[in-house]
């Protein structure tokens, strides 16, 4: 089952398909959920190795000790097919190819082991931002611009992936493959940011959790006239293009 | 005109403040204690000022900022008035913070300062519980200290920012079971209102509803359940709140 939604005379509506080829992608979708959106950071196994060292210095002083998480506002939400704004002076900015894991029913306290049992399924976000240059401060300057959250086309029901924590995610730049990764690289598995995460934040249906986004590189830069795909295997394929504000 | 959300009959509803205090529902049915629960009064992104108030940069040994240092919080930490909020078991400081919330009025983005108190709706009253044991230095503050459920009381009720003559001099009082414990004013922010909204809307769109908790002055002190913590923004509201412990807290919580 994919679930989606659309604009339709000017209301929000959405809608189930069995199959996603039935899906129609000519017209720009909506988000596919309305909750919140929260990201992990610092969740990808060659980030965090290429920043050890600097994690023992100031202003970090150690390591994590806890997943690091951020919050991806309202404003920030796209829909597949919506265009991604960036602002001419502010540097580059970074596609952030991520699974999406939506949330299903209402997530308190949930342990590891039951963590799977509340989400709905899962969908393909591209979290975009600008470079970060310290991970000491929020990110709100770089991560919470207008659309820079696009996410869909669709919810991919839970049923159609057998494991979360295997999947391989693809980013085209005008049709050319740049970077691959997947979500065997997360530190923090998928059932554990959810169990994390609930321990003191009660989710709610609806909302989505970025698992992670990889090392920005230049490969992922993304500029004006650029449409950018994010490719998840089973999930979806999430395209937008990308203008200048 | 003051504004509340409350919860009757376990339905929420829209509601206003009456000149004898009283809540009235938009029908004209006047609400008596006990028949209902304050709610948040507002629904929107949460953005919340850290250091913002000189004495308390000094006290926390840091320098103020040169730009504002904007966080955020999630909806799941707010809570309406005289709703409790618990502390988790085994920590050492926890703490409250009174602040004065801008509450934005109409869609703001790219606004000027001269042009940003336009785009202010409402003031309200929020109290920014942060858990102190649990800061890392990511994305300090990080969302374990301050987004947690049940720790950002808000409310009662939104006042109209027209009958808020100036939101640059309004003493904020908080008080540990009626004893004064912080005392501050609007007038000593690092950075105002007009220097908030123009710098959150040159980098996104505002909508209504939005709120910007605005800072907190110095005089902190640790919390512990059973303790009734008043936080008040002169001419804009008193809120209480009162603090439970974790497992009375999981005790209430629906199974």
């Amino acid at each position: 089952m994919y679930t989606y939604r659309l604009e339709e005379s000017g209301q929000a509506v959405s809608k189930a398909s069995n199959a996603s080829f039935e899906v129609e992608l000519a017209q720009p979708l909506l988000p596919p959920t309305t909750g919140s959106v929260l990201g992990v950071a610092l969740n990808d196994k060659t980030l965090v190795a290429s920043l050890a060292d600097a994690f023992n210095d100031k202003p970090y002083v150690a390591p994590p000790k806890t997943p690091v998480l951020h919050i991806k506002t309202d404003n920030t939400h796209i829909g597949h097919g919506q265009t991604i704004k960036i602002p001419a002076d502010r540097g580059t900015v970074y596609a952030g190819p991520a699974l999406g894991i939506v949330i299903g029913k209402q997530a308190c306290r949930v342990s590891e082991a039951q963590a799977l049992d509340y989400v709905q399924g899962y969908t393909v976000v591209n979290e975009v931002s600008l470079a970060e240059v310290s991970f000491y401060r929020p990110a709100v300057k770089a991560k919470c611009r207008d659309t820079f959250c696009p996410m869909g086309p669709w919810v991919a029901d839970k049923s159609l992936i057998s494991n979360p924590n295997d999947l391989t995610i693809k980013t085209y730049i005008n049709d050319e493959l740049v970077h691959e990764t997947g979500t065997d690289q997360l530190v923090h598995s998928v059932e554990k940011v959810i169990s994390y995460i609930s321990s003191f934040m009660t989710l709610s249906e609806g909302d989505v959790i970025i698992a992670g986004t990889p090392l920005r590189t230049d490969a992922l830069a993304i500029k004006d006239g650029d449409i950018v795909m994010v490719e998840i295997s089973n999930v979806g394929r999430l395209a937008n293009p990308v203008e200048t504000e | 005109m003051k504004h509340a959300r409350v919860l009757v009959n376990g339905q929420a509803a829209d509601a206003t403040i009456n000149t004898e205090n009283q809540v009235v529902l938009t029908d004209g049915t006047l609400l008596s204690e006990g028949e209902f629960s304050w709610l948040p009064p507002c629904d929107g992104k949460i953005f919340v000022l850290a250091i913002n108030y000189a004495d308390h940069a000094a006290e926390l040994s840091f320098k103020a900022p040169d730009e504002p240092l904007v966080f955020l919080k999630n909806r799941n930490s707010l809570i309406g008035h005289q709703q409790n909020t618990y502390r988790p078991d085994n920590v050492d400081y926890m703490h409250y913070e009174c602040e004065l919330v801008v509450v934005i009025g109409k869609e703001a983005k790219n606004v000027s300062e001269a042009e940003a108190m336009d785009y202010v709706g409402y003031y309200t009253v929020g109290n920014d519980y942060a858990i102190r044991d649990y800061l890392e230095n990511y994305y300090r503050p990080n969302l374990r200290v301050k987004s947690r459920d049940t720790c950002t009381p808000i409310g009662p009720y939104m006042v109209d920012a027209a009958d808020v003559a100036d939101p640059h001099n309004l003493v904020l009082r908080t008080y540990i079971n009626g004893e004064l414990k912080q005392e501050g004013n609007t007038k000593d922010l690092v950075f105002n209102i007009p220097q908030l909204i123009a710098y959150l809307s040159d980098i996104m769109t505002l909508s209504p509803g939005d709120m910007i908790f605005t800072g907190t002055p110095e005089g902190l002190a640790d919390v512990k359940p059973g303790d009734v913590i008043t936080t008040e923004v002169e001419g804009v509201g008193v809120l209480t709140n009162t603090i439970i412990s974790e497992s009375e807290y999981l005790a209430e919580l629906p199974q």
